[in-house]
């Protein structure tokens, strides 16, 4: 999963940084995320894993970390799975 | 802290008509002269209306935002530009009152805010490119032992002359990406203004927000220690909309007051005809109620989910924040220009008692301050993903 995290921002988060350099917990808007990234990487998840980002988890916290985008999306995968 | 004075014994809404009478009498001089509405800040000084809305143990009252945005809507009838100071005064209290939570240092200049009732000016926008994006910065802070210093060109500073302290966004250091950014609080006597820009505008002329070059040194405690990235998304855009949306809504109001004053001495000379100007005097009433709905209903909003940081985040909350700036700022213009065609030439001109012109001129800026277009992309991206809630009650 952080891998998928890792290639999809790398791609989408036009990050001023390599994702190399950014540990799993690291705050990503510190590391420059917009919000206009954050999105279009938001596109990406749901494109890749084939599911959609419901109302709750639409906010910075999911957003804020490799870990926390991780969780957000395996969160989001066990809901529709079910 | 401070010995309630008598006058904090009248309710708000009291005093701020008080200042706003003082405002009045003085707009159009300000406007013409585009200087500095110094005697309307005297009055809403004399009323003690700069730190409302800081906590009592400071020193303040503990207003709500909600209150807060009345004196604004109350302000905003007399003079633009005095409201609008007052504004963006208490968009930066709004900030320092929950995002320096625990600083001593604030603590304690909170607490001289209430006493001295200081004003507080705010340097976000920045030359080379940045404009009136907020969330990026080129320039940052240097912190070198205890002490902090900040170089900033900033294009636009609203009275950054009159102002006893100004809140400046910057990079958090000198490798730090351009959206990494801290706000730090300069006390005046810590910074010098080298002016690079005039104001001599369409209309706010009495906001003076010129340029300048902006230099302070302080102490390194003043650096906020929230990042700025959290204050702008749980406080400072939210609070920016809502208050300036507030106080255009005052402008608005104050043009339709003179368009149905006008309508009425019309009726009285004619009795038993309806003027031709009442059936846009209930078009304009229609498109107030409108933009007052719009500003209530974002109060209430922002009310519900202070303090609780996964609401301010949500997508769907800077969404509503955004559509209450644009929907004001459009709307107001509409309700001045039906004011103007209902009083004609007698609205057109500077000098009659339905005089409109400092009204549209003051109106317009809404449009342009951050840009709609910036909001409306910035909408149009979270858009790509949040699904409004259609519920009325949710
Ligand atoms: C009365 C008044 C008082 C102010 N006081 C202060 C103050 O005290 N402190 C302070 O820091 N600033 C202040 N400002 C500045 C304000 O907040 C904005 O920064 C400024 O109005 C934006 O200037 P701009 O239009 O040149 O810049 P930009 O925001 O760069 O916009 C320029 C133009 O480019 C277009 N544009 C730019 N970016 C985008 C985008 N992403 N999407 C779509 N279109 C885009 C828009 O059409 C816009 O008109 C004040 C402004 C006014 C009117």
């Amino acid at each position: 999963m952080h891998d998928v995290v890792r290639q999809l921002l790398a791609k989408h988060g036009s990050l001023p940084v390599s994702v190399d350099e950014i540990a799993n917990n690291a705050d990503l808007y510190d590391a420059g995320l917009s919000s206009f990234a954050s999105v279009q990487l938001m596109l990406a998840l749901e494109e890749h894993f084939d599911v959609e980002f419901p109302e709750h988890l639409l906010n910075r916290k999911s957003f804020s970390s490799i870990d926390a985008i991780a969780a957000a999306v395996s969160e989001i995968a066990d809901d529709q799975a079910a | 802290m401070t010995a309630a004075g008598p006058v904090t014994a009248m309710s708000l809404p009291e005093r701020a008509k008080r200042a706003a009478k003082v405002a009045a009498k003085y707009a159009d001089a300000v406007d013409r002269e585009g200087r500095f509405p110094s005697e309307a800040l005297d009055a809403m000084k004399a009323e003690r209306l700069m730190g409302v809305m800081i906590k009592a143990e400071l020193g303040g009252e503990g207003a709500s935002l909600s209150e807060v945005a009345d004196v604004c809507v109350t302000l905003g009838q007399a003079c633009g530009s005095s409201a609008m100071v007052y504004a963006m005064h208490q968009i930066q209290i709004a900030s320092l009152n929950d995002y320096a939570v625990g600083s001593a240092w604030y603590e304690e200049f909170l607490g001289r805010v209430c006493d001295e009732q200081l004003l507080i000016g705010s340097a976000t926008s920045e030359a080379g490119g940045i404009g009136g994006n907020l969330r990026n910065s080129i320039c940052a802070v240097d912190v070198v032992g205890d002490v902090v210093r900040l170089e900033k060109d900033a294009t636009v500073i609203s009275y950054g002359e009159a102002s006893d302290a100004i809140m400046v966004t910057s990079r958090r250091n000198a490798d730090a990406a351009p959206s990494d950014q801290v706000s730090t609080v300069f006390v005046k006597g810590q910074y010098t203004l080298e002016k690079t820009t005039d104001w001599d505008t369409l209309g706010m002329r009495g906001t003076c927000s010129e340029g300048f070059i902006f230099r302070a040194e302080g102490a390194k405690e003043q650096i906020l220690p929230r990042p700025f990235a959290e204050i702008a998304a749980q406080s400072m855009l939210a609070v920016s909309h809502l208050l300036w949306s507030a106080l255009w809504y005052g402008i608005a109001y104050d043009a339709f007051a003179r368009g149905q004053s006008f309508v009425k001495a019309a009726a009285r000379k004619n009795p038993g005809q309806t003027p031709p100007g009442a059936l846009r005097v209930a078009e304009a009433a229609n498109l107030l109620q409108q933009v007052k709905g719009n500003v209530v209903s974002g109060l209430k909003q922002f009310e519900a989910a202070k303090g609780n940081p996964d609401a301010l985040n949500a997508m769907s909350f800077a969404v509503a924040m955004n559509n209450i700036k644009i929907g004001t700022s459009q709307t107001i213009l509409t309700v001045i220009n039906h004011c103007m065609l209902i009083c004609g030439i007698a609205g057109y001109k500077n000098d009659t008692p339905y005089s409109l012109g400092r009204h549209l001129r003051d109106a317009h800026s809404a449009q342009l301050m951050i840009s709609n277009d910036r909001v409306l992309g910035n909408t149009s991206t979270m858009l790509l993903v949040n699904k409004p809630d259609p519920s009325l009650v949710g």
